[in-house]
């Protein structure tokens, strides 16, 4: 019924990026990121697309996939390309009522969302390919340097996996009450919009309810087992560089690199 | 008001690389006033069963009637269904919502579509005959222990007015008091309203003790379907199936293998007593008992 939900979803196959380390995926997601803001013109798209376009084809996850995160951003995305194309200033194009289009404008929004449709694709080829688990893990280990300046490091990165792992669970939940107050007649498919949303009460207090108390059951369990946060923690799986991750960091370099020089000589 | 099952099938995930099979050619029938038992290990498909009986879930192939209609025809009226066919989930004290247990259990009623009179009526009948105390009425059904959380969310869906009445396992997580009054409620509605009572369990004991017709459910197929003196006499097979028979039942088999001449037919500790008693007076040491 809602299993639909996709949240960090992975899609599991055996691919180059699949294998590669957590931590240089996270580093090669983020410099890809700032790649996107570090020119201003076509030839640079020319370079990113490709780049990109690598990548999904190493990591042999079927590009629909991709594509289905953008229909989350859809609304955003539209938005985006509107009050460019009207709000900035310069020569004008076409003009209809009190509002134009200026040349600049119709630049300046094509170049917006052809970045943020770049931006999401590129972060879920990170997502598809890498366990949620194995995402927090490296997420800790490359924040640690932040430890110095007593940040919760560990904590955060706890949480973070917690409520990675309490998503399908409330999925399961939400089935089962919504199951337990449809045999009571309850009515989800309500034509009126007012009664729909007021039909999701019967849920929705149950399923806070059980979120709590799995939360304080969790909570207990850990005390229990003498859980006292990141000091002196060792992991069954620690992670370890290869030396396809050195060739990876090699690459993403040298991409963002190719990036800035190629974008700055020819300014197409 | 019967409720017919013929040969249904159901098949979770179908067609896709998931597919699990979970029943398999089930065919029975529910007449009035039946107090049925089923029993099956985790996982053999009762819970998939009894969602199918008020149409939550639709059988992948083959057909269920109530009163000679098919449940799943299009104009079958679903609400009614679930109205006349009352199922209380396993831990239903976890779909109560409303700010007091009046209001909680009015819930179902309301979406019949009655007027207040009757949806207040039906409420008060139903608390009153799980047996919750007055002064409860009007507290937050999270203020009340486990038990009561229980009646209250079994006066729910019996304030709908089913005629078939299907509990999921009622006693699991409550402790000896709380299942005795539990199973106690049920035999009394059973009686005195000739409502037809299915009762999930994993316990032998409780079926044994109340039900007048056991379905023993193992691998998506029924496997026996008789009253629970003939299925009981199926230790054996039983217990391949990762059940047992009730314990007093297997107290008179040990005294058989004892070579103590008792005759291993009951199924309750009152018929084993009896039983037991029968045979020390015969064997000549007899007392008072």
């Amino acid at each position: 019924m809602i299993r639909e939900i996709t949240i960090g979803q992975y899609y599991p196959a055996d691919s180059v990026i699949h294998r590669l380390d957590p931590r240089v995926k996270i580093v090669a997601t983020l410099i890809f990121i700032i790649s996107l803001f570090m020119f201003d013109s076509f030839i640079g798209y020319a370079i990113v697309v490709a780049f990109l376009a690598m990548c999904i084809l190493l990591s042999k996850v079927p590009f629909s996939y991709m594509v289905k995160g953008l229909k989350a951003i859809f609304m955003i995305l539209m938005l985006t390309v509107v009050i460019n194309m009207l709000m900035t200033p310069g020569e004008p194009m076409v003009s209809f009522y009190k509002l134009t289009i200026t040349k600049e404008g119709f630049r300046q929004a094509i170049f917006m969302a052809l970045r943020l449709i770049l931006l999401i694709i590129g972060s879920s080829v990170m997502t598809l390919t890498t366990t949620p688990n194995n995402l927090t893990d490296a997420m800790e280990s490359l924040l640690k340097p932040l430890k110095r300046f007593k940040a919760p490091v560990h904590e955060i990165a706890m949480m973070m996996s917690i409520a990675l792992s309490f998503i399908p669970i409330l999925i399961e939940e939400t089935d089962k009450i919504m199951k337990a107050q449809m045999a009571r007649g309850a009515d989800f498919e309500n034509k009126n919009l007012i009664k729909r949303v007021k039909s999701y009460v019967p849920i929705l207090v149950p399923l806070f309810i059980s979120a709590f108390r799995r939360a304080g059951d969790l909570a207990m369990a850990m005390e229990a087992r003498c859980y006292h946060g990141g000091d002196g923690r060792t992991k069954m799986k620690s992670l370890k560089y290869q030396r396809t991750d050195y060739v990876a960091y090699a690459i993403s370099v040298l991409y963002i690199v190719a990036v800035v020089v190629v974008s700055r000589v020819f300014k197409v | 008001m019967s409720l017919i099952v013929n040969h249904v099938n159901y098949i979770y995930g179908e067609k896709t690389a998931m597919e699990v099979r979970a029943l398999s050619d089930v065919s029975f029938k529910i007449e009035d006033g039946e107090f049925i038992g089923v029993i099956g290990h985790t996982g053999c498909g009762k819970s998939t069963l009894m969602q199918l009986l008020n149409g939550i879930l639709k059988p992948s192939s083959g057909e269920i009637y109530y009163n000679g209609q098919d449940i799943s025809d299009e104009d079958f009226d679903k609400k009614l269904l679930r109205s006349k066919v009352g199922l209380v989930f396993q831990y239903p004290e976890h779909q109560l919502f409303e700010v007091d247990v009046f209001t909680d259990v009015c819930f179902g009623p309301k979406n019949m579509g009655l007027d207040d009179n009757e949806i207040q009526l039906r409420a008060y009948d139903a608390l009153k005959a799980v047996g919750l105390r007055d002064e409860c009425f009007y507290v937050s059904p999270f203020d009340l222990s486990g038990g009561e959380k229980r009646r209250v969310a079994i006066a729910g869906v019996l304030a709908m007015k089913p005629d078939i009445l299907i509990l999921d396992e009622p006693t699991a997580g409550l402790d000896p008091k709380g299942r005795e009054e539990i199973l106690g409620l049920i035999k009394k509605l059973h009686d005195e309203s000739n409502i037809s009572i299915v009762l999930v369990s994993h316990s032998m004991e409780d079926v044994a003790e109340y039900a007048d017709r056991i379905i023993v459910i193992d691998d998506g197929r029924i496997v026996f379907d008789d009253t629970p003196q003939n299925v009981f006499e199926n230790y054996e097979m039983l217990n391949e199936m990762g059940l047992s028979v009730p314990a007093a039942k297997r107290v008179l088999y040990k005294l058989l293998e004892k070579g103590i001449p008792v005759r291993a037919k009951a199924i309750t500790v009152a018929d084993a007593v009896d039983e037991i008693y029968r045979v020390y007076q015969n064997s000549g040491l007899g007392g008072a008992r």
